[in-house]
């Protein structure tokens, strides 16, 4: 190390390294995103007064969490719930069953590419749907009722494991697989001994997730006709009846709550 | 000028990891802390700039004694005590110079250590320092695609653009490999007599130790079990530290150092 | 290794019987669970719609065919709102998640007794609920618009980020932090110098990845009245417009396409 290029560098300002390198670029961005906020902040139409009039009533809401009302509608609440539960559980069984052989079929080193290619098309369709809109399109076909939330979580659960799945079983070790099929084994040989064991605990992981997932989603599928908890709760926030919108939201929470403390033992055990 | 008086580290959980430690450190001096791993040696020099609150006991460094200041004055006296680390602790997304700029944050103000602006004079010594370690050229390169001994430089310089008094360093060389670490230990002790600077080492590599340092403490479930020059370190000192071992091969490489590392790296 | 003794010979098992016994018995309970649901929603169900199901569909899909494509002139200010409605609400979001994270993080919170509950209530509270019915109860209490459709994805972002984010936080390598402590640094510069640099990474992520998902809430929106696209949708399929309906659907289609593409692009360049 030379002195003299110490000594040029001595007095020099020193200034981090930008991220963006490029001077122009990094201005262009700059001022096209505040631009942007700007607008987009133009554009919002708030109505203020309205607002005003409202903070009474949020106010109103944020107490009612204080003395929420689980008794006036008890019957409808009872009934939304089981049916949001009975449609979690019967959609996370159908999905997670459905979507195991197409996680496999998605996955490019155990999959021919023609099944490759339709699994990952069932995939993209499920995930670029949301629950709601497919909720709406089956209510159209299949009448109101759980049938059609059923239906909705089951598609929406296939599109979400069989990607992560098919993900997982992509990203394994391939050794111990290659040594089962080494030693002579069939196809389903291979995937029950070589692929399954590395990829169950991650299995069962995700899908305790996505029992989550659905209970959440099925409290909002009633906002369309699809079953459930929702519902019941539109009615509430309708007759601006907070204290029973209150309890449904509690019953929500705990419930969410419950499943993840649930989920975080089960994840705990199978890892 | 640093003492410590009786000092006493229990944890939480009920392991005393100090047993009312007596030590003086003079100035300029640079002394080598050795003993078995858990021995205390780490909590020992975390106790002296407080990153680990003593349970009791006293550390005075140059008249002031540091167990009972406030966090500002502890804030002041912590710029005093420069650190060096085991694994180097850069702060790895950052560049070289943010890292050993870092070491002047004890001096400028919040606004100014988050615009990064930082005084002319200390830019322009860590530049120096950066010129004395020989990586003047990496200055702008990210801490995380620095080698480990490059690493353990930067940490240096971070630690001694602090201007400091006294240098704590916990195992320089841990990860090291044995030509690097040399090095690395050549480096501090060079750097600790031209700033007259005085340092307590960590170390578990006693022949590197041996090579480098004045004085040696051996520390063995934390209490103090040997304290002498390094000459005086015999086979029977090291089994009073360490437990009974075969101790001729390390003292042999006290005697012929260069062949012996030579051999190994 | 459970042994049995059949015939003289031992033979190996993987499980004892009464493990066995114990495991097809979970199965049976679970298959129980399972029937009884599905009976539950097949009562709820009037099969002569859904045996009717076919038709329909194909009806509507004759109906649907070709989409109006005009009608695209009348969605610009839907699409930009819906814009508007995402990254508005994921930049509010992030302003309150990142403080929220910071108390809910072990390492970082001020009160582990008093102040981490709560933080830990808020991700909860705000992350179990939908969007849709943040939206809902929005609407009741602010009025219908675009700006309930900001507040609603940002405060079902809130929980979301500020969650990812304190995992984060939680996992960043304490010898950073310490070794900056030790230069006499306060305790805002402790944060700049030593936990911001660590945690921007996982941030930059976070932040892109509920943006993507905010695209695809703020589209549905409208459905209860909250803004953007889902207006539109709603206000179409009220009036059965089914060729206005699918056009609506292959813009929601394309703008989801489109966030998850630049969402990846944005990821791969930080990390």
């Amino acid at each position: 190390m030379s002195a003299t290029e110490l000594d040029t560098i001595l007095g020099t300002r020193w200034r981090r390294p930008r991220l963006i390198r490029h001077p122009g670029l990094r201005w262009f961005l700059t001022v096209g995103f505040v631009v942007y906020l700007v607008a987009a902040f133009m554009t919002i139409e708030v109505n203020w007064a309205r607002v005003y009039e409202g903070l009474d009533r949020g106010a109103k809401f944020v107490l009612a969490f204080a003395t929420p009302d689980f008794t006036s509608r008890a019957t409808d609440i009872w009934e939304g719930m089981i049916e949001s539960i009975i449609m979690t559980v019967a959609a996370s069984v159908i999905g997670i069953s459905i979507s195991i052989p197409i996680g496999l079929g998605a996955a490019r080193n155990i999959a021919p590419l023609p099944v490759y290619l339709v699994c990952r098309g069932i995939v993209a369709i499920s995930r670029a749907l949301q629950e709601i809109i497919v909720a709406i399109l089956l209510v159209a076909i299949f009448g109101f009722g759980p049938l059609a939330g059923f239906l909705t979580l089951s598609f929406a659960t296939i599109g979400f494991l069989s990607k992560l799945l098919a993900e997982e079983i992509e990203s394994m070790d391939p050794t111990p697989a290659e040594a089962i099929k080494a030693s002579g084994a069939s196809w389903t040989q291979w995937i029950n001994f070589g692929v399954q064991p590395q990829v169950i605990p991650r299995l069962i992981g995700l899908s305790m997730y996505r029992i989550d997932i659905n209970f959440r989603e099925s409290a909002i599928l009633g906002l369309v006709g699809a079953g459930g908890i929702g519902a019941t709760l539109n009615t509430a926030f309708d007759r601006y009846e907070y204290d029973t919108a209150a309890a449904i939201l509690i019953i929500i929470i705990v419930i969410v709550m419950a499943l993840e403390y649930i989920s975080g033992i089960v994840r705990a055990r199978v890892q | 000028m640093l003492t410590l008086k009786k000092l006493v580290k229990t944890y939480r959980t009920g392991d005393q990891a100090l047993k009312a430690v007596d030590l003086d450190v003079p100035e300029g001096q640079v002394l080598a802390l050795i003993g078995p791993s858990g021995a205390g040696k780490s909590t020992l020099i975390r106790c002296i700039n407080r990153l680990v609150e003593p349970t009791s006991g006293e550390v005075w460094l140059s008249g002031t004694e540091l167990t009972g200041i406030g966090s500002g004055a502890l804030r002041r006296t912590r710029r005093e005590m420069g650190m060096i680390f085991q694994e180097y602790a850069l702060v790895e997304r950052l560049t070289v110079m943010e890292n050993v700029l870092s070491g002047r944050l004890g001096y400028v103000g919040f606004w100014r250590s988050f615009t990064r602006r930082f005084p002319q004079s200390d830019v322009d010594e860590a530049f120096r320092l950066l010129d004395r370690v020989g990586l003047l050229a990496m200055a702008d390169k990210r801490a995380d695609e620095l080698s480990g001994g490059q690493r353990q430089r930067v940490g240096i310089c971070r630690a001694l653009i602090q201007n400091p008094k006294l240098l704590l360093v916990d195992e320089p060389t841990a990860s090291l490999d044995p030509k690097t670490s040399r090095q690395i230990m050549r480096l501090i002790c060079e750097l600790c007599s031209e700033r007259g600077l005085a340092a307590i080492i960590n170390i578990h590599d006693v022949a590197l130790a041996q090579m480098f340092v004045q004085r040696v403490v051996g520390l063995r479930h934390g209490a103090i079990e040997f304290d002498g020059p390094p000459d005086a370190l015999t086979p029977d000192v090291l089994t009073a530290i360490y437990g009974e071992e075969d101790w001729e091969a390390t003292i042999e490489k006290v005697e012929d150092p260069e062949e012996a590392i030579e051999a190994v790296g | 290794m459970p042994m049995t003794d059949q015939d003289g010979t031992a033979i190996w098992r993987r499980r004892t019987t009464g493990q066995s016994m114990l495991q097809w018995f979970g199965w049976l309970i679970g298959a129980a669970v399972f029937f009884y649901c599905w009976q539950q929603i097949s009562e709820a169900t009037t099969w002569f719609f859904v045996f009717d199901a076919p038709r329909i569909a194909a009806d509507i899909w004759t109906r649907a065919t070709p989409p109006k494509w005009e009608y695209i002139t009348q969605l610009g200010r839907p699409i930009w709102d819906t814009l508007n409605i995402a990254t508005l609400g994921t930049l509010i979001a992030l302003c309150f998640a990142v403080p929220v994270a910071f108390l809910a993080a072990r390492n970082t919170t001020p009160s582990a007794l008093f102040v981490r509950p709560i933080a830990l209530l808020i991700i909860v509270a705000t992350r179990s609920i939908n969007s849709l019915i943040w939206a809902l109860l929005l609407i009741a209490i602010i009025g219908p618009g675009v700006f309930a459709g900001v507040i609603a994805i940002a405060i079902r972002s809130i929980g979301f980020c500020a969650k990812l984010l304190y995992e984060a936080i939680e996992e960043i390598d304490a010898a950073q932090v310490e070794a900056i402590t030790a230069t006499g640094a306060s305790r805002w510069q402790v944060m700049i110098y030593g936990i911001v640099p660590q945690i921007l990474p996982a941030f930059a992520g976070i932040a892109v990845f509920r943006w993507d998902i905010n695209i695809r809430e703020s589209t549905v929106l409208g459905l209860v009245g909250a803004g953007g696209i889902g207006l539109q949708l709603s206000s179409s399929l009220n009036v059965l417009a089914w060729p206005q309906v699918s056009l609506i659907l292959l813009v929601i289609l394309s703008a989801v396409i489109l966030g998850e593409w630049v969402s990846a692009k944005v990821r791969g360049a930080i990390i």
